[in-house]
């Protein structure tokens, strides 16, 4: 199915050991909270126990008084005038006039130990005229709510709409109604997913040193830490290069680690202890109350279809929000929610809207997986009511290269069509059922990201290599982009150490973010290979006295291209990076730019589960996902992803989910109430690659991170509903709702 | 913090007696340090139980019961044979507490001092008739465990009291015990509702029962008039039914972040339908 499957690769496709596995089974690695340095201090940070709250007073007094305790700071400790997203920032790391959520951070204390320094944060007074607070979005947008800020709303939301909304989208194509009225079946539901929480294994860590000359450092556990120096930077009014900032190793992020939350905090408190190092670690409640979950979301679908499942038109209405900032991912949800279908006319609508919880930040796919729990839900319900089966209808409706998608520009090479055609093909698909089992299935997008990379590329004196990456390894990163950089070059895979490297040694990254890690350092280390190759060839002419061009790279060796360049052995990578002292230097290879010639990802995943009648609780039997990978570099970690991204769709789908008492507190800031699944709740995940190669990536590489946490929810919905005769239509689909919903159905 | 290592119970009664601040006693410690440590308790006296002769020891006694020492972790009573043999369903829903590595510290008695009325280690040992052993100022008293769970979080125990042991009656002929709690997953996670029963049969006929539920109610809940449905029947659908049906009736519970009220209280009658079952086939020589 591969359009170059003749082209055959000595490593890419293969599964080495990882280069991290070693330090990261014998507890080397060295994580955020792992990095001390002499004359640390320790940071504690005092949150708002309340919603929405006017703060009146704060009297850091007894906390300064305290033996041990060598700074203290609040929002006066900031500088002023800001605007924009970077007074959103600066206002989410430390509250102003108001805290906006429970947990809301409003003091932050540094002293010589950890204990001493949550003793000073309990003496810090915060004195608060609590205000209404506001947490459901569709609260959010009644007229009584209580308003969040006023004039938050930018350019884009029409005059008179309800305050707490901040941005407004509306874009579409066709004509709705014609479509709508072509359709044998027209229907519309609504559906909810609650707020969940990225759920990373190391909560947020950092170690920050800033001198009064403005010079600084920072040590933190990051998806991006250029990010982290912008950020930081701004928010406290420092020279960005004057910010040194080194990553951790990261133990999980799905782009909750894309931005900043205490780690300006750590170098406020640093400056104001004249230069001493505070660490601040976060505890797993300060995480989940105060660190960014996804946004909730309300949705109105409407879908046309025919009696052969020829899909005519639809209409998305979503409502999110994001916390009390702007940000929930409602027009990346509208972009993906009928990416995977031929519609002849479709309408998005969207609201982003503000409430009194912690400021979304981006997680896996951000608003893919709500979009898909809405759309697809409902083509399987509508299939079920004409009768249809739901893979055919997928299939017949499916974009192809060359059709134009639904978010508007047209698609270059896809593997929607083969993907379901693989899932078909698959034993999960059709094995047997028992009672109370029921199965389902669903399709899944992300469009992925390239975006802004540089890599540069070091031969050592053996002829081993060094690649400098800017990119945090997530999810496998440094194993794939050494696959690519030995494949290019053509040496071991253990001849390339992949680092990665902080903020002074290379040009500005983006973060891991957009499934952009293998595909964007990735290609850029292709390059950097290429250029490498380039000065090693002419190296070897200029030793062979003859044209730079008359000479070929060929496994990991120089050579003359053909009898006319000339009769000299292969000049191997070792024996000119042996010379390279005396042949011109250093030789490396460096490639940066803005990358372009992303691929798109679409998956199908197909569960099983059994509900147990009187109990409504769900148990996964059997999981398949299916994906496109354009190829995959090192598929252990593609199949990995695949399994971390169904797994964590599952825990969305079933248990978690963000609980709030009247008082607007969070009531579940601790893992065992907070729940994800364990590992005993899963079975095996099934995977399957298909590999529909990017023309975009020299290797053909999609990135593969997100796509696979879209379809779990919906898929688990239809299963549920298979098995139970009961459509549950809001997250979480835990054991006490889907009991009401089969009662709801046998009671009527 | 003042931290104590007592070498008697007497011993540590008297410091907890004479204590006039926060006093916890230290046993396996996965209720104290994890409280500890997230800050929601700071006891100003903390007496260590561990190093009392005879606190790490499961007993047989002369008439047939077992003594389980304060600070016999779960997983001891887990790799116990006889003990497993004798009490199935005490052992199960002590196992359930906790992760593996919890198991290795924590104990029957914690559990039941911690005052949780989702405890699943004890809703078993209601069930099994045990009695606590308790060293106080005045000396040595016997109470049965359902006597002690005062609402969350508290006991009716004195100041200075502390339990030494728990005591399980001879198993006897016959007899059979179960323990289940629902939960969303699998493991890892606090009971929304529990039910713990042991009965005795002859022949086919159930002559003896007994049924506790747990996380339904501000404490766990012996219930007589579930056990006496049980009684006389050989446990055909109609008293299963009824049995589910006592059960739920003599449920209380709240609606919280683990589930609804409503949802417990159906809930805890499937559960009970369900560990009668298993007990009943236990008492009859199944023992799966």
């Amino acid at each position: 199915m591969a359009k170059d499957e003749f082209r055959e690769f000595r490593l890419v496709g293969t599964r080495p050991d990882r280069p991290d596995g070693l330090d990261k089974v014998t507890g080397r690695a060295r994580y955020g909270a792992d990095i001390s340095a002499p004359g640390m201090l320790w940071g504690a940070v005092v949150r708002s126990p309340h919603a929405h709250a006017r703060i009146v007073k704060i009297d850091t007094s007894k906390a300064e008084a305290l033996s041990g305790v060598k700074a203290v700071v609040t929002r006066a400790d900031f500088p002023t005038g800001l605007t924009g997203d970077e007074w959103d920032l600066q206002e989410n790391t430390m509250a102003g006039d108001k805290a906006l959520y429970d947990g809301h951070a409003v003091a932050a204390v540094a002293a010589t130990s950890k204990l001493r320094a949550e003793e000073a944060a309990r003496l810090i007074e915060v004195e608060y005229e609590v205000l209404p607070h506001v947490i459901d979005v569709d609260d959010a947008i009644k007229p009584d709510a209580p308003v969040i800020r006023e004039g938050a709303a930018d350019a884009t939301v029409p005059e008179g709409m309800p305050p707490n909304v901040v941005r407004y989208f509306e874009h579409g194509r066709g004509d709705l109604d014609a479509g709508f009225a072509e359709a044998d079946l027209v229907r519309e539901n609504t559906y909810r997913t609650e707020a969940t929480h990225q759920g990373y294994i190391e909560p947020h860590a950092c170690l920050g040193q800033l001198g009064e000359d403005g010079k600084g450092e920072m040590w933190v556990c990051t998806q991006g830490h250029w990010f982290i120096r912008k950020m930081c930077a701004d928010v406290l009014g420092l020279e960005k290069s004057q910010l040194r900032v080194t990553p951790s190793e990261i133990g999980g992020g799905f782009g909750g680690k894309t931005t900043i939350f205490m780690e300006p905090l750590s170098l406020a408190l640093s400056r104001k202890a004249g230069g001493r190092p505070v660490k601040i670690v976060m505890s797993r409640s300060e995480v989940l109350r105060a660190t960014g979950p996804t946004a909730s979301a309300s949705m109105d679908v409407k879908i046309g279809m025919k009696k052969d499942g020829t899909l005519t038109a639809g209409r998305a209405e979503f409502r999110m929000q994001g916390g009390a900032f702007w940000g929930a991912p409602v027009d990346m949800a509208l972009d993906c929610a009928f990416a995977a279908y031929k519609l002849p006319a479709v309408m998005h609508i969207g609201y982003d809207v503000l409430a009194n919880r912690p400021k979304a930040a981006a997680y896996r796919a951000p608003g893919s997986p709500m979009a898909a729990c809405a759309v697809e839900s409902l083509i399987d319900e509508m299939c079920r009511e004409l009768g249809l089966d739901p893979m055919e209808v997928r299939l017949k409706n499916a974009v192809r290269e060359g059709d134009r998608s639904s978010y508007g520009p047209k698609f270059k090479s896809i593997g929607l069509v083969e993907t379901l055609e693989a899932t078909k093909a698959h034993p999960n698909f059709s094995a047997p059922l028992g009672p109370n089992q029921g199965r389902g299935i669903a399709s899944g997008f992300w469009f992925n990201h390239g975006g802004e990379t540089s890599v540069t590329i070091a031969l050592s004196e053996d002829g081993t290599v060094t690649v400098s990456a800017g990119t945090p390894d997530i999810g496998g990163s440094r194993a794939s982009i050494a696959l690519m950089t030995a494949e290019t070059l053509g040496i071991p895979y253990e001849n390339v150490r992949v680092n990665i490297v902080e903020t002074g040694a290379l040009g500005v990254n983006e973060p891991t973010h957009g499934s952009r890690a293998t595909f964007a350092t990735g290609k850029a280390a292709v390059e950097a290979a290429n250029a490498a190759i380039k000065e090693m060839c002419r190296r070897a002419a200029v030793e062979w006295g003859i044209d730079p061009e008359a000479v070929e790279w060929v496994d990991g060796a120089a050579q003359p291209a053909g009898p006319n360049a000339g009769k000299f052995p292969p000049m191997s990578i070792a024996e000119i990076a042996g010379n390279m002292g005396s042949t011109g230097g250093p030789i490396s290879g460096h490639h940066e730019g803005n990358l372009g010639g992303v691929g798109a990802s679409f998956g199908c995943h197909v569960v099983d589960v059994e509900v147990d009648p009187e109990t409504g609780r769900t148990t996964i039997l059997r999981y398949l996902v299916v994906q496109d990978a354009g190829r995959a570099i090192h598929p252990a970690y593609v199949e990995g992803q695949y399994q971390g991204g169904a797994a964590q769709g599952i825990g969305w789908a079933l248990n978690e989910g963000y609980v709030y008492g009247e008082d607007g507190r969070l009531q579940n800031s601790v893992f065992l109430d907070y729940r994800v699944p364990v590992a005993s709740d899963l079975p095996m995940i099934d995977t399957v690659i298909v590999e529909v190669p990017n023309p975009g990536h020299p290797f053909g590489v999609r990135g593969v991170g997100e796509t696979g946490i879209t379809p779990p929810l919906p898929a688990i919905a239809n299963a549920i509903h298979a098995a139970t005769g009961a459509r549950l239509r809001h997250l979480p689909m835990n054991p006490p709702s889907v009991l009401a919903a089969i009662k709801a159905v046998k009671g009527g | 913090m003042r931290y104590h290592a007592a070498k008697t119970f007497e011993e540590a009664a008297s410091i907890a007696a004479k204590a006039d601040g926060v006093t916890r006693f230290l046993a396996g410690g996965t209720d104290v340090l994890v409280q500890l440590r997230a800050g929601l308790v700071t006891p100003d006296d903390l007496i260590d139980l561990k190093h009392i002769d005879g606190v790490q020891d499961i007993t047989r006694l002369d008439d047939g019961g077992w003594e389980i020492g304060v600070a016999v972790a779960g997983a001891r009573l887990g790799a116990h044979e006889a003990l497993c043999a004798d009490w199935p369903g005490v052992v199960e829903g002590m196992e359930l507490v906790g992760s593996t590595q919890v198991q290795g510290r924590a104990t029957l008695t914690g559990n039941l001092c911690n005052g949780s009325p989702a405890a699943d280690g004890v809703p078993g040992l209601v069930a099994a008739g045990a009695v606590a052993k308790i060293v106080g100022p005045d000396g040595m008293r016997e109470i049965p465990i359902e006597e002690i769970p005062a609402g969350p979080g508290k006991t009716t125990l004195a100041k200075g009291e502390l339990i030494a042991a728990v005591r399980l009656p001879a198993r006897g002929a016959g007899g059979g015990d179960a323990y289940q709690r629902f939960i969303p997953r699998t493991e890892m996670d606090i009971a929304v509702a529990g039910c713990a029963i042991n009965l005795r049969v002859e022949g086919d006929t159930i002559t003896e029962a007994r049924v506790a539920i747990g996380a339904v109610a501000p404490t766990i809940r012996l219930v007589p008039e579930a056990a006496e449905l049980l009684v006389g029947s050989t446990l055909d659908a109609a008293t299963a039914d009824a049995l589910a049906a006592a059960v739920s009736a003599a449920a209380n519970p709240i609606t919280d972040k683990r589930g609804t009220s409503e949802f417990r209280t159906e809930v805890v009658g499937v559960l009970a339908r369900r560990v009668a079952q298993t007990a009943y086939d236990r008492a009859k020589g199944d023992r799966s």
